[in-house]
């Protein structure tokens, strides 16, 4: 079979239950191969819970899944092919960034000029010999990638990995993660960072409550969300009346910073922009807004606090 | 599994530990010979529970490894730390879940940090026994003992086999410590368990039932490290001992496999 053809994770009502509470309940989602996927969904909806179910490190109570067409009941077959940071670095405090590395090298059997070749990737050549515990949080999250792409991984899986970066720090892992896209690494990775994925991610797993409830193309779910029309009256004054006219004709509107929010189709701003004339109100500005990934994910998530 | 030694003993050879070990078993060793030979004549004894040893006794084969011998339980409560210590911080750190990433057979995890602690407890039993030895002949002028017996070939066959006790004794303490790490998955919790139920908890129960000694593990293991004596016979402390660590390291292996790792 064509390898492209075989996703590089396959998940089919994959249940994860502790006690009586579901961590993870029939989730099924596949990532294609050569994918970047984003993995999102509210604190406790059960993303770290599946990464671990995929790595090996807990048993599913349900269902099945697949990694790099292997089945995760074998975790040996795949993971020496597979790079992952879950939930934050971990490493041994009084260990050197390098000899941590190194570690985890020999564990794996990777030659151990990785260790530097990598160092250097996520710049901490000059910082490999001080000792973790001595590292801000950004260069120990740049040392859990760095251990990540230790096996050069056809999958890479990521959770959380520009917790604690600063912005060049988030744009350094967005280009890693890029460049590892572009020669054919299959990426999964978690982010709170929505607006993040929206740039990379050209699918998206989507959970809420231990429930997948959306997997697919990002493009296919944004497509899919009701664009918004917003209008700001040249005058604040006149927000509260026009929000009224617009009302009249069966649309739903918020007041949000002196400007209209409107549910409604794109066809409709022809008519609001007549109604507003008709009222003797004049509009600085109508256009149409389609939603971010960040707005389309609190709406499906409900998790807005 | 080898790849897995070699990872370990990485670990193992940090400075701060490795110093850190060899100091305390160095201070240890050097404590305990000292006292026997500087305190030769004391009334408050120079031995273990205030015995006195006299020269007489000290110019024999056996007065070369006295000292040693003496310092045998303590190296088995360092090693106890340290086995619990650095099993349970996998737990602690969160790196276990990098291990498994890298090296997904648990039991050759297991396996194999066990044989790197077993060279670590190696290089620390011959460098207390090196030490050991090495102030007993410094201080036995001193002391108005007698040397020559010491390098008898019957005095290098004592040495040979209290090294090999005691190596067996240490090992036998640190698989205990192991096995708590593994069970509690805290390394204060696993060192504090380990100490207190060896050096104290032990000793109060068999003053109280004296029954119980026979039974147990601490006291067992420490038998072996002295070659057992009249009370206690050393095949019989090598057996529950076995015992002992066969049970526990079995229900302990079976909880590493088997247990999710969610931390």
């Amino acid at each position: 079979m064509n390898k492209a053809a075989i996703p590089a994770i396959s998940a089919s009502d994959l249940t994860k239950i502790y006690g009586e509470r579901a961590a993870l309940s029939h989730g099924s989602f596949e990532v294609p191969a050569g994918s970047i996927c984003g993995f999102v969904g509210p604190n406790g909806s059960g993303k770290t819970t599946t990464i671990r179910m995929l790595l090996g490190l807990i048993t599913p109570s349900g269902g099945t899944a697949t990694v790099l067409g292997e089945s995760i009941s074998h975790p040996e077959k795949y993971l020496p092919k597979v790079g992952a940071m879950i939930e934050g670095p971990a490493f041994y405090p009084a260990l050197s960034g390098r000899e941590n590395l190194k570690v985890l090298a020999e564990l794996g059997g990777f030659p151990l000029s990785r260790v530097d070749e990598l160092l250097a990737k996520v710049d901490l050549l000059d910082r490999g010999g001080s000792k973790f515990k001595t590292y801000s949080l950004g260069m120990k999250q740049r040392l859990g990638i760095a251990a990540a792409l230790l096996p050069n991984p056809e999958l890479l899986i990521l959770d959380e990995p520009t917790n604690g970066l600063d912005p060049s720090g988030i744009q350094e892992v967005r280009g890693i993660i890029r460049d590892l896209a572009d020669s054919g690494t299959t990426v999964f990775v978690s982010s709170h960072i929505l607006s993040e994925l929206e740039m990379i991610c050209e699918y998206l797993v989507m959970l809420r409550e231990g429930k997948v409830i959306f997997a697919g193309k990002t493009q296919e779910l944004l497509s899919a969300q009701k664009p918004m029309i917003i209008a700001i009256p040249e005058y604040d004054v006149d927000l509260a009346n026009l929000a009224a006219k617009i009302n009249e004709i069966g649309f739903q509107v918020a007041v949000v910073n002196g400007s209209l929010h409107i549910a409604a189709p794109k066809e409709a701003s022809a008519e609001i922009n007549r109604k507003a004339f008709d009222a003797g109100i004049t509009l600085a500005s109508i256009s149409i807004v389609q939603p971010s990934l960040e707005e389309t994910f609190f709406e499906m998530t409900g998790d807005n606090k | 599994m080898i790849r897995v030694v070699i990872a370990e003993l990485r670990k193992l050879r940090r400075p701060s530990l490795l110093l850190g070990t060899i100091a305390t078993v160095g201070g240890l060793s050097a404590l305990f010979t000292s006292i026997v030979f500087l305190m030769i004549n004391s009334e408050s004894g120079n031995s273990k529970r205030g015995e006195r040893v006299g020269p007489e006794e000290l110019s024999q084969a056996l007065g070369l490894v006295y000292g040693f011998k003496l310092v045998g339980v303590f190296l088995g409560i360092v090693a106890l730390c340290i086995f619990a210590s650095q099993t349970a911080q996998e737990y602690s750190l969160g790196t276990l879940r990098n291990l498994l990433v890298r090296q997904p057979s648990r039991m050759k995890i297991l396996a194999g940090k066990f044989i790197a602690m077993k060279l670590f407890a190696l290089v620390m039993v011959v460098f207390a026994g090196v030490l050991s030895i090495g102030i007993s002949f410094a201080l036995a002028g001193r002391a108005k003992v007698d040397t020559t017996l010491w390098r008898s070939s019957a005095a290098m066959h004592i040495l040979f086999e209290s090294t090999l006790n005691i190596f067996i004794a240490t090992l036998c303490f640190g698989a205990f410590g192991m096995i708590l790490g593994l069970l509690l998955r805290s390394p204060i919790s696993a060192i504090a368990v380990g100490v207190l139920w060896n050096l104290i908890l032990e000793n109060i129960l068999a003053a109280l039932i004296n029954s119980t000694a026979k039974w147990l593990p601490g006291i067992n293991f420490s038998n072996i490290g002295e070659g057992g004596n009249p009370l206690l016979s050393y095949k019989h402390s090598l057996a529950v001992s076995g015992a002992y660590l066969l049970v526990s390291g079995a229900l302990a292996a079976i909880f590493f496999k088997r247990r999710d790792v969610a931390n």
